[in-house]
């Protein structure tokens, strides 16, 4: 009796899988936007007093949903877990992933999952107390770490202590609440995630000055929104959803000058058919004209919701690095809208 | 009389003498004292050690509760407004951050507008299940009973009020026509036709007369979402929805269970057993992820219903197993004395056998309640806003980043109270109906 349970499970997921092609559609219909969120990872996503979602991912669903549906209120934010993030992708329980999740190879093909875009370019890093007296992560030989379960960065832990032929010892946390915990009662000697955690766990500490982020960054996290395989229309609109944001930032369009761009044609010709003033670019994507309007309506451009969310006037305090703009040394490079 | 003893009687008393008051240290504390905690060696040596445990485990904490900081924004706020009071590195609590996110506690993300509706929803359980817990309640609640659950449903989610009392009309119906059937005497064709009657009336009328009663006279609250839930009511609503429903299933279960009808007997055992045999957060990943492969696409199966779902049938087979040891307790004798009245198996059951083994099984069955109802944060695996889950969320703001204790005491606090409640009510309900053994 299980096998044929099994096999109808596959079967099944196999039907589903091939059913959900338009996803675009669906959105359309159901009116919102479901956006899978890190429950809380400050500065990336966590609700308000007030329960209103708030942070860099959940912008970018605000936007997606400003793009599709016309209104970035639309939006259903459905928290995952570490665990169960890329099976409710799957299962069709959510639309687009916007959850610090890091683009990898076997992501992409074995889990059948699609990057459209890189949102924030991350790497990991180590949080150590300064009385530890480590001035190079080389130098933690027989440390005790801190480190989530089911993360790139366990891996990538492994691989960083395993090439440097030193030792470690693992201790396992669920979540980044429990890591600061363990931490600060000095269950292990060093954190370590990506270094945008590292900077928001250390910016909530009662002395942060007593604690140091080592300068070794051991791996890449390109942190994405995530989309099934198999539906390459709905792919394009998140990807060129988070271009337009890049892209409105390079042209200097922001939430407060957009209106005033959009209303009548400009000298610049990008900037027409971004917003929609010259040229059809809206119906090639199955959206309408103003949708890039809306996009940058929702939260600004790229840089203003990176300085509201994580940027140095908040507590967190990240500077761009490498996710400043191709033309300030950074990694943000948005394809032309030609 | 003889005159002998009239000098030798000098003084014969004819009251009775006051009692003297007992030696002080045969009396109130003292003697309560040296009777419970210094009555002898061993016991002084264990009363020290206690007494050195507790002071160890409140030195700290008393003070720094008792410090508290109430009024704050944020997490650095409160060691600012510590500093200045009590000086740098004063273990104080800061207690601002349930101040200002208590809300958030207890009722997750629902309308803050709405937050009266669920606690008159729970104040209307309470009243609902008076007349079910207690036997001096007056009858005419059992009708305030039996109407609960539709009102209740109706306050929690709101929507019109038509459909929850088009739900409850297919009761209504399914009764009415078993009630006319089996008075003319087939049991068997009567609970056929009360059931069909019931279905046909849910799959074919019900949504009909619920929009056409809405369209006279459009009663209804604001709706609210499932994802809304979180908080204390998550784990109330999942909790008390799973207790309730659960104990009539796990009485039939138990009872299938030992029925002599070898089909129905082996289903029962087949199902406890793998019920019981896999974790209940296997089954919460079944509900939220697997369910969806099954459905057809588009289906929006409340995630909130599928866990209800699952924390019930998850607790039925406990509650089977516990109740299948109170029918186990039962002496022989009580079953044989049922036969030899000529009762029927369900009116001994009703009688004689599920009055005794509810009875043997109060203790187990509370047991398994108040599990099932700290089970309920076993939730935030599939991302439903439990308390723990909450509390969380909460730190991972700006403001909060770094608060643990305080929540953690919170959400203790309350758990405690709630389980604490069911245990002194189970604790009543076994001297109240004590019978053989006093």
């Amino acid at each position: 009796m299980k096998t044929s349970v099994m096999l109808g499970t596959l079967a099944l997921a196999g039907l589903a899988g091939a059913a959900q092609a338009a996803t675009l559609d669906d959105v359309k219909a159901r009116g919102t936007l479901n956006c899978g969120v890190n429950p809380g990872l400050t500065g990336f996503a966590a609700p308000d007093a007030s329960g209103t979602w708030q942070g860099f991912d959940v912008d970018l669903c605000r936007a997606i949903a400003a793009a599709a549906l016309g209104d970035p209120a639309k939006v259903n934010y459905i928290p995952l877990s570490g665990e169960t993030r890329f099976t409710a992708l799957a299962a069709g329980e959510v639309d687009v992933l916007a959850r610090n999740s890091t683009w990898t190879f076997s992501r992409d093909t074995d889990l059948k999952l699609d990057f459209p875009a890189v949102n924030y370019y991350d790497g990991q890093g180590f949080l150590a107390p300064r009385a530890l007296g480590v001035a190079s992560a080389k130098e933690l030989d027989g440390a005790t770490v801190c480190i989530q379960t089911g993360t790139t960065t366990e891996l990538n832990l492994a691989d960083f202590f395993r090439v440097n032929n030193i030792t470690y010892e693992p201790v396992p946390i669920a979540n980044d609440a429990e890591g600061r915990q363990q931490y600060l009662a000095g269950a292990c000697d060093v954190y370590t995630t990506d270094a945008s955690g590292l900077a928001s766990v250390r910016a909530t500490f009662e002395t942060p000055d007593d604690h140091v982020i080592l300068p070794e960054i051991i791996s890449k996290e390109p942190l994405g929104p995530a989309v099934r395989h198999g539906d390459t229309e709905w792919a394009d609109i998140v990807r060129w959803t988070f271009y337009a944001l890049v892209t409105a930032e390079e042209l200097g369009i922001t939430a407060a000058n957009v209106a005033e761009m959009a209303a009548a044609p400009t000298e610049n010709p990008e900037i027409n058919r971004l917003l929609g003033t010259e040229d059809e670019y809206g119906t090639m994507a199955g959206l309408d004209q103003q949708w890039a309007v809306r996009v940058v309506q929702a939260g600004g451009n790229y840089g203003e919701i990176f300085e509201r969310n994580l940027g140095e006037s908040t507590s967190i305090g990240l500077a761009r690095g490498l996710n400043a703009l191709w033309t300030q040394g950074g990694l943000m490079y948005a394809p032309p809208f030609r | 009389m003889s005159e002998i003893h009239a000098e030798t009687v000098a003084f014969a008393r004819d009251t009775m003498m006051p009692p003297a008051p007992p030696p002080r240290r045969e009396t109130g504390a003292v003697r309560w004292m040296r009777e419970n905690l210094f009555s002898g060696p061993l016991n002084i040596i264990l009363t020290i050690l206690a007494a050195w445990l507790l002071w160890l485990a409140l030195r700290d904490l008393l003070p720094w509760a008792w410090r508290g900081i109430w009024q704050a924004g944020s997490a650095s706020e409160c060691r600012a407004i510590r500093d200045q009071l009590y000086g740098e590195g004063v273990p104080a609590a800061c207690w601002a951050v349930v101040r200002a996110r208590w809300r958030q506690l207890l009722f997750g993300f629902y309308p803050a507008d709405g937050l009266w509706r669920p606690l008159l929803a729970l104040g209307l359980f309470l009243v609902a299940v008076l007349p079910v817990l207690f036997s001096g309640a007056p009858r005419r609640l059992l009708w305030l009973s039996a109407a609960a659950p539709f009102v209740i449903v109706w306050l929690l989610w709101g929507g019109s009020l038509w459909g929850p009392v088009a739900a409850a009309l297919g009761f209504v119906v399914g009764w009415a026509i078993w009630a006319a059937v089996a008075r003319r005497g087939n049991a068997g064709l009567a609970l056929l036709l009360g059931l069909g009657a019931a279905l046909a009336w849910w799959f074919l009328l019900a949504r009909p007369v619920a929009a056409g009663l809405a369209s006279v006279a459009p009663l209804a609250l604001v709706p609210v979402e499932s994802r809304a839930f979180g908080g204390f009511t998550l784990s109330l609503v999942i909790g008390l929805a799973g207790i309730c429903l659960s104990l009539p299933l796990g009485v039939l279960l138990a009872l299938a269970r030992r029925s002599e009808l070898f089909f129905i007997s082996k289903v029962a055992v087949a199902y406890i057993e793998v019920i019981r045999g896999v974790p209940l957060i296997v089954w919460l990943l079944v509900a939220q992820v697997v369910l969806n492969y099954f459905l057809p696409r588009g289906t929006n199966f409340d995630i909130l219903l599928r866990v209800i779902i699952m924390v019930t049938l998850f607790s039925s087979a406990y509650i089977a197993e516990v109740i299948r040891g109170g029918l186990a307790a039962l002496p022989s004798g009580q079953y044989e004395a049922a036969d030899a009245l000529g009762l029927g198996y369900w009116q001994a059951t009703r009688l004689i056998v599920l009055p005794q083994a509810l009875k043997i099984s109060i203790p187990g069955i509370v047991n398994s309640f108040i599990g099932l109802f700290k089970d309920t944060t076993l939730v935030s695996i599939i991302s439903l806003f439990d308390p723990m889950r909450i509390s969380s969320t909460i730190r991972a703001t700006t403001e909060w980043g770094g608060i643990y204790w305080e929540l953690y005491v919170f959400v203790a606090l309350v758990f405690f109270a709630f389980c604490f409640a069911m245990s002194r009510y189970s604790i009543w309900l076994e001297r109240r109906l004590e019978r053989s053994h006093r």
